[in-house]
């Protein structure tokens, strides 16, 4: 059992992040981002009821924690000989890819204490915050899943190695 | 573009200038990050994303390679953004080394980050990487320290461990924990890739397993996991520490912020009760241990969150994994009601999940949970959908199967995705083998050409077998006439191909059961199929070969005519062949009764593979003076004897050496002609087909190349009918009426069901405790597996299955020459051929007459082991074990002397039989060439190169030089020639060309070179499977020398 990538879409289906656990090649992976996106955002239409995108205030980008997910669908969707879990925050999708022996509702709520370290450090993480820095994105998400496996799921000690840069780079 | 985005971007300049946030307090609006982040999200085509990365690409080449540092990060940020767009950035991967070695913090981990990003495992950059992580390593700041830790958990190349691994180690010592941890993170990497290389540091992870500090611990489970994984016996001693840690953890004894929406360390509970139930599979004691902290943490997880199910969920499976304790499955079960039960479909979805895991140990749960199950059919998701067809497939009995199954087709005709086709299609298949029932046709419609290409065979085979009762295989069969018939009549260019070469087989073999069905609409039917544009030509022959069954003379001649002279002209050999068989057949009725017995498959034909029918015919023609036939060795002495003299040195071509053939023996060369005619035939067909069809025409070859061969025929009529043997035995039988009779004991459901689901409830009726156990437990090793019915020597399908020198291949291969049967064949007819010329007076005196067999050979006792016991009819004696012999051997000349049924279980050989008659030499001689039944193929180096460009199927592998130097190429060469009989076209320089073939014309050109002191072997040949077994014998004929 493991995970076999992470991605962050939008709802556009532009691929915000994407870490892979499992060689794929370069050239196929916008392929499969493109399959993947489908699958998960086909099912959008029934999932956020009209009216919701207008939570955000107009000023202020959307913050990705400020709304609870409606879920009156599967979050989990059979792809090729695998699963994908994928959750919702704003307009922003966090898929991940995961063999079908995973506990799939362990992993859905990993993608949650992920976008939950990242409103931490982020405070009130939005999609801009994740595009303006990708590189702590993805060191933050390096601290929480290597190999496909989840390898350190506390706040403060996934944040630790981050924060202790910021210090040094700031003093 | 939707207004969230809008609006997002016009907050984007006050955001950049107001956020105090580190990380976007340092970006203008128009640095080129910004700039590329705002392209990036405006984009509307991928015309457009195209130009926009080419454009930042040639920007970020531009400074790349300026030395100003202080960029770089941003540069690097930049080209992680091209590629996860699925540019390549390659000309950066340099640089993101350089960063990594020469930035400061964050710069440095930017660069390690990319690194990780851009390169993978294998890739030769990587190596510099390696004193970058060395240094940092022996780093006096912690930070760095962390970095290179943690990208050596990440990636580092596998040969160079050694050099860092005594720093990794010292790490595991750092009164840091963080440091402790990712020490044990890169050793657990290290095990993943070179688990040699950490073997002598098991005690390590030991002490990091009761490291004080949890965070380390955890870190040490997953390799724990894996280890426990590959070998469970090895850490039973540790089952007792998981269970504390287990125990500890549920307890809430971990610091606070481990825990998550105040559950203690889900995913490390997650983590120990997968150890867990590895180290209690097969396994009371250590199961034992583990109940009271099971049970805890069942009753713990009554949190109503998300997180909670997924450890109960990974509870649940652990109870039903380990030896199994009455009360806590108890509960277990009720978990997994609840969570079927429940309104969240996430956890429906769970549920359903355990439960399919459940009933594979207990299926009487599946019961309780029916009408839950059946509301799940019709959920509108599709994979709650998926994963309950998942669930009825392993609960699937004989009396359920019919909904079952119809169930999935259900499924199957909405589903679009291939994957998912696929693989129910196969379960369908699968359940209707098990449990025979009319729903095939449904499936080969729907699931079309992706089905496995075995799937239609067997249901074939089934067909034509038939079941117990001729009264159900009857009935079975009119059926199928009459279903396919409505599908032809309605729009059968919408069918897939395989279902129509099922159709027209059904058909032609079965149409006649339906007395009302005039053969003539049948026929325009299928002649309708044959001017369908998108009609394979496999398609075709099989059609062709259905009309041949049907036409009966009379009204139907128009059609049949019409058909058989648009074909006759085809340029497809095949297609031709079975036109000129529909058109003489349909004008000779009398021959045509003669042929195509209609015997309703009751009647086991037999092939009389020995071809003794025609010996009146051989006589004959010697009579008048023909050549007699020889066996090929002695061709091939004759021919080198001729080639010593001849003074041209690559001018004897094949045909020449073969009419050059002296009278030595009483046969004539028509036979030569003949069954060359027929081997070649077998060639087209193994050919055309390859691999995917198979041969389940039912009608008997009577057409050689030379035309057609009335003797054949008629003593296959004569031949002897085989009375099968059922293998049904009255028990099990009884169980099955048992079953059947059985009250259904359905659980009352709490609402009031409609009808229709109550009906669809009838799925769990065999599911009630009684036949619960074969259902799931296997008692029988096929319990509802159709019986079969015993076969003759041959029956329809197998007869028509003459085997194709790939068949004969496989067959040498698999059965003869890799088990040790081949010596002990050997050897018995070392003994036994004493017995031979007895049996070959018998058989020349009465020639008219089966041939005479060597009458004690008990050939069961000769079949290994595992064939013996499978079920096989009584061999008739037409095999002897000098007949398997020279069988191998005669079939250089005869494509269809051994036959093989190469279904599932039946190995066996069950057909065998040779021309004992011919002649002594020939049994000798099946000593020597046991090995690959092929012959030297005289050519000229002219004809090899044309005969090279027109083959199509190759196959190229490097194989081992034997001696060196100058001679290794003679060497090998003589050692192939040697042992396998191929022929030494020309060696030039260092290459050399080789030929050979299997049967008259099924050729087989090497090509060889001696490259960097192997041999390049590059083999051609038009038959699809002989390259890669002519190179599998000469690899094992290397070997042996």
């Amino acid at each position: 059992m493991m995970i076999k990538f992470v991605l962050m879409v939008n709802r556009q289906g532009q691929t915000r992040l994407s870490r892979y656990y499992q060689p794929v090649e370069l050239s196929r992976r916008a392929a499969l981002e493109a399959d993947v996106v489908r699958c998960c955002l086909s099912r959008r239409k029934e999932q956020v009821p009209e009216g919701h995108t207008s939570c955000g205030s107009a000023a202020a980008p959307l913050r990705l924690l400020s709304l609870r997910p409606l879920c009156p669908q599967c979050s989990f969707v059979e792809y090729r000989d695998f699963k994908l879990v994928y959750r919702q925050y704003a307009a922003l999708y966090i898929v991940v890819g995961v063999t079908d022996a995973e506990n799939e509702l362990s992993i859905y709520e990993l993608v949650h204490n992920f976008v939950e370290v990242l409103d931490k450090y982020f405070s009130r993480v939005s999609e801009l915050d994740i595009m303006f820095n990708l590189d702590k994105v993805h060191i933050i998400l390096d601290e929480m899943i290597q190999n496909g496996h989840i390898v350190e799921t506390n706040k403060t000690r996934v944040l630790a190695p981050l924060t202790a840069l910021d210090k040094m780079a700031d003093g | 573009m939707s207004d969230v985005v809008e609006k997002t971007l016009t907050a984007l300049p006050s955001l950049l200038s107001l956020d105090p946030q580190p990380g976007s307090a340092k970006l203008s609006s128009t640095s080129k990050l910004g700039n590329l982040i705002r392209g990036i999200t405006e984009l509307t085509s991928k015309h457009e994303e195209e130009k926009l990365i080419q454009h930042e690409l040639a920007s970020i080449k531009d400074q790349v390679s300026s030395p100003n540092t202080s960029m770089m990060k941003e540069l690097m940020v930049r080209a992680i953004y091209c590629e996860s767009l699925g540019y390549e950035a390659s000309f950066t991967y340099i640089h993101a080394i350089k960063l990594a070695q020469q930035g400061t913090a964050l710069e440095k981990r930017v660069g390690y980050l990319a690194v990780s990003l851009f390169l993978n495992e294998s890739h030769e950059l990587l190596l510099l990487l390696v004193n970058t992580v060395l240094k940092d390593l022996q780093s006096t700041n912690l930070i760095e320290v962390c970095m290179a830790l943690t990208v050596v958990s990440q990636m580092f190349p596998k040969d160079m461990i050694p050099a860092i691994l005594p720093l990794v180690e010292e790490k595991l010592n750092h009164p840091k924990e963080i440091i402790r941890r990712k020490a044990v993170l890169a050793l657990y990497k290290f095990y993943l890739i070179a688990p040699n290389q950490v073997q002598h540091i098991h005690n390590k992870f030991r002490k990091a397993l009761c490291d004080k500090d949890p965070g380390v611990m955890t870190a040490s489970l997953h390799i724990y996991l894996q280890m426990i994984q590959e070998n469970p016996e090895g850490y039973k001693d540790l089952t007792a520490s998981f269970v504390t840690i287990l125990k500890q953890v549920v307890g809430g004894k971990l610091p606070m912020d481990f825990n998550y929406h105040s559950v203690p360390a889900p995913w490390l509970q997650i983590q120990l009760l997968r150890i867990l139930a590895l180290l209690g599979k097969n396994d009371q004691s250590a199961s034992a241990v583990m109940y009271e902290v099971l049970d805890e943490s069942l009753r713990r997880a009554e949190m109503n969150h998300n997180i909670t199910y997924a450890i109960l969920y990974e509870c649940v499976k652990c109870i039903y994994t380990i030896h199994p304790k009455s009360d806590l499955l108890e509960k277990a079960a009720k978990c997994i009601g609840n969570f079927v039960l429940s309104p969240k479909i996430n956890l429906k979805y769970l549920g359903l999940k355990a439960l399919t895991y459940v009933v594979q140990q207990d299926p009487r749960l599946a019961l309780q949970h029916q009408m839950t199950i059946i509301e799940c059919l019709d959920h509108s998701d599709l994979i709650i959908k998926r994963e309950t067809l998942e669930l009825l497939f392993r609960i699937t009995n004989a009396q359920n199967v019919v909904v079952i199954v119809e169930k999935m087709l259900e499924f199957l005709r909405v589903n679009t995705d291939d994957y998912t086709t696929i693989d129910l299609v196969g379960k369908v298949a699968e359940l209707a083998e098990k449990y025979p029932s009319d729903t095939m046709s449904t499936v080969f419609s729907v699931g079309g050409d992706m089905m496995q290409p075995d799937i239609p065979n067997s249901f074939l085979k089934l067909l034509s077998e038939g079941f117990d009762s001729v009264e159900e295989d009857r009935k079975l069969r009119l059926f199928a006439v009459d279903s396919y018939i409505t599908l032809l009549q309605k729009e059968p260019g919408k069918l897939p191909q395989r279902f129509l070469q099922v159709i027209s087989w059904v058909l032609g073999e079965y149409s006649h059961l339906k007395d009302e069905l005039e053969p003539t609409v049948v026929l325009k039917l299928l002649a309708k199929l044959l001017d369908m544009k998108h009609t394979s030509s496999e398609t075709k022959s099989w059609i062709l070969m259905a009309m041949t069954k049907l036409c009966e003379g009379g009204a139907e001649v128009s059609v049949v005519r019409e058909v058989s002279e648009t074909y006759s002209s085809s340029m497809d050999t095949v297609l031709r062949q079975r036109a000129h068989e529909l058109q003489y057949l349909s004008q000779d009725s009398e021959l045509r009764a003669k042929v195509l017995l209609r015997d309703n498959g009751l009647r086991p034909l037999e092939v009389d593979s020995s071809l003794s029918f025609l010996d009146g015919f051989v006589s004959e023609a010697l009579a008048a003076g023909a050549a007699p036939y020889k066996p090929p060795h002695q061709r091939q002495e004759e021919l080198a004897q001729a080639k010593a003299l001849s003074l041209e040195p690559y001018g004897l071509s094949l045909p020449m050496s073969m009419s050059s053939c002296s009278i030595t023996d009483r046969q004539s060369p028509t036979l030569l002609s003949m069954s060359s005619g027929l081997s070649g035939d077998s060639a087209e067909i193994s050919h055309k087909g390859g691999s995917t069809s198979l041969k389940l025409d039912g009608v008997k070859r009577v057409w050689g190349r030379e035309g057609y061969l009335p003797q054949r025929a008629a003593v296959e009529e004569a031949a002897q009918v085989e009375v099968p043997c059922t293998l049904r035995s009255p028990s099990q039988q009884g169980d099955a009426d048992s079953s059947h009779s059985q009250t259904p004991t359905s659980t009352p459901t709490p609402t009031e069901p409609d009808p229709e689901k109550q009906q669809l409830a009838s799925l769990f009726f065999g599911l009630s405790s009684q036949s619960s156990v074969c259902l799931m437990g296997k008692p029988e090793p096929t319990p509802h597996r159709f019986r079969r019915k015993a076969k003759g020597v041959t029956d329809p399908t197998s007869s028509s299955l003459i085997s194709t020198p790939s068949n004969v291949e496989k067959l040498l291969c698999n059965n003869l020459l890799d088990s040790n049967i081949a010596s002990e064949l050997a050897v018995s007819s070392a003994k036994q051929i004493t017995e031979l010329p007895q049996g070959l007076k018998t058989a020349s005196s009465a020639a008219d007459e089966d041939p005479d067999r060597p009458k004690d050979l008990c050939l069961i006792s000769h079949l290994p082991a595992e064939l013996s016991e499978l079920c096989h009819s009584e061999i008739t004696p037409l095999c002897t074990i000098q007949s398997i012999l020279c069988a191998v051997n005669s079939c250089q000349y005869r494509g269809d002397v051994l036959i093989q049924t190469p279904f599932n279980h039946l190995h066996q050989v069950t057909h065998v039989s040779a021309e004992l008659k011919k002649s002594t030499q020939c049994l000798s001689f099946a000593h020597s060439d046991v090995t690959f039944p092929c012959r030297p193929l005289t050519v000229s180096t002219e004809e090899y190169g044309t005969m090279w460009l027109s083959f199509s199927h190759d196959t190229k592998q490097n194989l081992t030089l034997i001696g060196d130097g100058q001679e290794a190429l003679t060497a090998t060469l003589n050692v192939l020639k040697q042992k396998l009989q191929l022929h030494v076209v020309e060696i030039i320089g260092q290459e050399g060309i080789l030929s050979c073939r299997l049967l008259q014309d099924q050729p087989c050109l090497m090509h060889c070179r001696v490259h960097a002191g192997t041999l390049a072997v590059w083999l051609r040949s038009p038959v699809p499977d002989l390259p890669d077994c002519l190179i599998y014998h000469c690899q094992r004929a290397l070997q042996e020398y």
